[in-house]
């Protein structure tokens, strides 16, 4: 098959990387804004022997395919806030048994039901740390519909590398979107695949370089016999309650992911080089961002764009390098300030950092990032004091 | 050069399904498209507004900020976002009535009449809409725009489609817009 050029929705282009990389089972129960992805799966997994299966609820869907990962399969599933929520025991339970699998949360307006049909980005926190106890996580966020494709796929080729669970963290309008996109030919396309042990005998399912090794994984149904457990667990994958088994699991599982993160951490940008003011943004309020960040440029406003692409890990070093020029940092996104909390983290104390909260449900005019870039500009970027949270966007 | 379209109605009206098959359209010939929506929870009812960037340049922001074409089916979607035009051109189906407060360039068209009377199916109201703006707009070939219709719609609807999409094209070139109104 060649290349394809073709109109395409986001959650139709995260379905299809996700079967580009090898997807053979999904679990879910439908959530606006995320069900295409369910309808899409439903649909062409039979084609190819795959397999889809419509839970009770999210908490049996997270379930389902952490079952299936474990039995060789690449598995993922889609939902929005509140199935996120239900989901996040078992997404503990992936983490510590080490278990590679996809989650797509299309965010929508929450606490709760909220608004189901509207835009946030306020699962930034909850993608890092909604399940209890000290974990590594990646989590993508696609920033077209062209990335909903790449990043996906990725997503499968980290979690399946890191055995670690990977969240691709977009949004309603990133997800309901349609945009012209030139897919790669299939046949171009090397997905990663998990490293299995040679033979059963022997075999230790979590034997591993304690700084940050990933131990072999062998699929359930070829013989192997390991056990599963969410207690605390030796190489052997026997439960432990032993202090010192504790302490050399939870710091190989965080070494995995945070000795890592040059290979896990993407960024893009534009005007990065020189830009007295930067702006950090993620998902659609990045496209927003572009577009005013273009304009402030054109009035002789030295702005710039860091769009992370892997926003857990951060990309810290590459914006350290921008803070290192960048007087302000502005920080708009659709929820009262969570990305701003890591760029404090990251750049606060040689940059500004100023929040742009937008919570109303709808995504930022390109004019009112352009207003704070602009407002930032005339205080020379230095800007005694701190801007109001939400300035511009109101 | 970018344009934007805005399209409103309710839900069901197939608002969305134009909107896809105008960005499809404008992908055949070589440009850029991004199409965006908008929708309230209910499967039918309640607003529904779709939004196509066309734009021989990459796109950026993906959503409607001045839109050069509005098409308002319903009077709640003519009162709502006739208000916030400015430089483009409001066409408005001829059932709603005209508020003189709203005063950006305003075409009357009888789309849902062509549809349900001259066709003798209402539904294919989006597609008659998908003719005038395509029409007006000038912004892909007929042509082009047919093929795009037939890429989309069920087999077998295939000539009522057309059709539709005809009697929309011919509604806008009888029309030329006016100044103001």
């Amino acid at each position: 098959m060649p290349k394809t050029v073709k109109l395409m929705q986001g959650n139709e282009a995260c379905t299809a990387g996700a079967l580009a990389a090898g997807l053979r089972f999904y679990a879910g129960y439908p959530i606006t804004p995320s069900t295409e992805i369910a309808e899409l799966c439903a649909e062409e997994l039979p084609k190819m022997g795959g397999c889809f299966v419509q839970m009770e609820d999210e908490i049996g869907s997270i379930a389902a395919i952490i079952g299936a990962s474990l039995t060789g399969k690449k598995a993922m599933t889609a939902t929005s806030g509140p199935g996120f929520s239900l989901m996040q025991e078992c997404l503990g339970y992936a983490s510590l048994c080490e278990v590679p699998i996809v989650i797509v949360n299309v965010q929508r307006m929450g606490p709760s039901t909220g608004m189901p049909t509207s835009p946030a980005q306020a699962d930034v926190m909850q993608a890092r740390w909604g399940t209890h106890g000290d974990h590594s996580i990646i989590v993508l966020a696609p920033g077209n519909v062209r990335e909903c494709f790449e990043l996906t796929l990725r997503a499968f080729d980290l979690a399946e590398k890191y055995r670690v669970p990977v969240i691709v963290l977009t949004d309603e309008v990133i997800g309901h979107m349609r945009e012209k996109v030139e897919l790669p030919d299939p046949r171009d396309i090397r997905p990663f695949n998990r490293a299995a042990p040679r033979s059963p005998a022997g075999y230790k399912p979590y034997a591993a370089d304690p700084d940050g090794g990933v131990p072999l994984m062998a699929p359930f149904g070829a013989g192997y016999r390991w056990h599963v457990t969410g207690l605390f667990h030796d190489e052997t994958g026997a439960p432990s309650g032993k202090s010192d088994v504790a302490d050399k699991l939870i710091r190989r599982l965080d070494a995995k992911i945070e000795n890592n993160v040059d290979d896990i951490c993407e960024f893009s940008g534009e005007g990065l080089e020189d830009c007295e003011i930067a702006v950090v943004a993620f998902g659609s309020s990045a496209m927003s961002a572009l577009s005013a960040v273009r304009r402030a440029r054109k009035e002789g406003v030295k702005a710039g764009l860091f769009r992370p692409k892997t926003i857990w890990p951060f990309p810290a070093k590459a914006l350290r390098e921008v803070a290192l020029h960048a007087k302000t940092i502005v920080v708009p996104e659709m929820n009262l300030g969570q990305l701003a909390l890591e760029v404090e983290r990251i750049a606060g104390c040689s940059s500004k950092v100023v929040k742009l909260g937008k919570v109303n449900g709808e995504l930022f005019r390109p004019e009112e990032v352009y207003a704070a870039i602009m407002g930032e500009a005339d205080n020379g970027g230095t800007g005694q004091g701190s801007a109001k949270a939400g300035e511009g966007a109101k | 050069m970018r344009v934007e379209f805005r399209l409103s109605g309710s839900g069901g009206q197939g608002l969305l399904l134009a909107g896809i098959v105008l960005a499809e359209a404008a992908i055949l010939e070589g440009k850029n498209a991004v199409q965006t929506q908008s929708y309230g929870p209910e499967a039918r009812g309640g607003s529904s507004k779709a939004e196509v960037v066309i734009s021989d340049d990459d796109i950026d922001y993906p959503k409607a900020t001045d839109p050069d074409f509005l098409l308002a089916l319903t009077s709640e979607a003519y009162r709502t976002y006739g208000r916030l035009m400015g430089k483009g051109t409001i066409i408005v189906d001829s059932s709603v009535p005209l508020d003189p407060a709203i005063a950006a360039k305003t075409v009357t068209l009888p789309i849902l009449k062509t549809a349900a009377v001259d066709l003798g199916k209402k539904v294919v109201a989006n597609i008659v809409a998908l003719g005038v703006l395509g029409g007006l707009s000038g912004i892909v070939s007929d042509a082009i725009l047919e093929r795009a219709v037939l890429a989309r719609v069920p087999k077998g609807t295939e000539d009522l489609n057309v059709k539709a999409l005809r009697a929309g094209i011919a509604l806008a070139k009888g029309e030329t817009p006016p100044e103001s109104c």
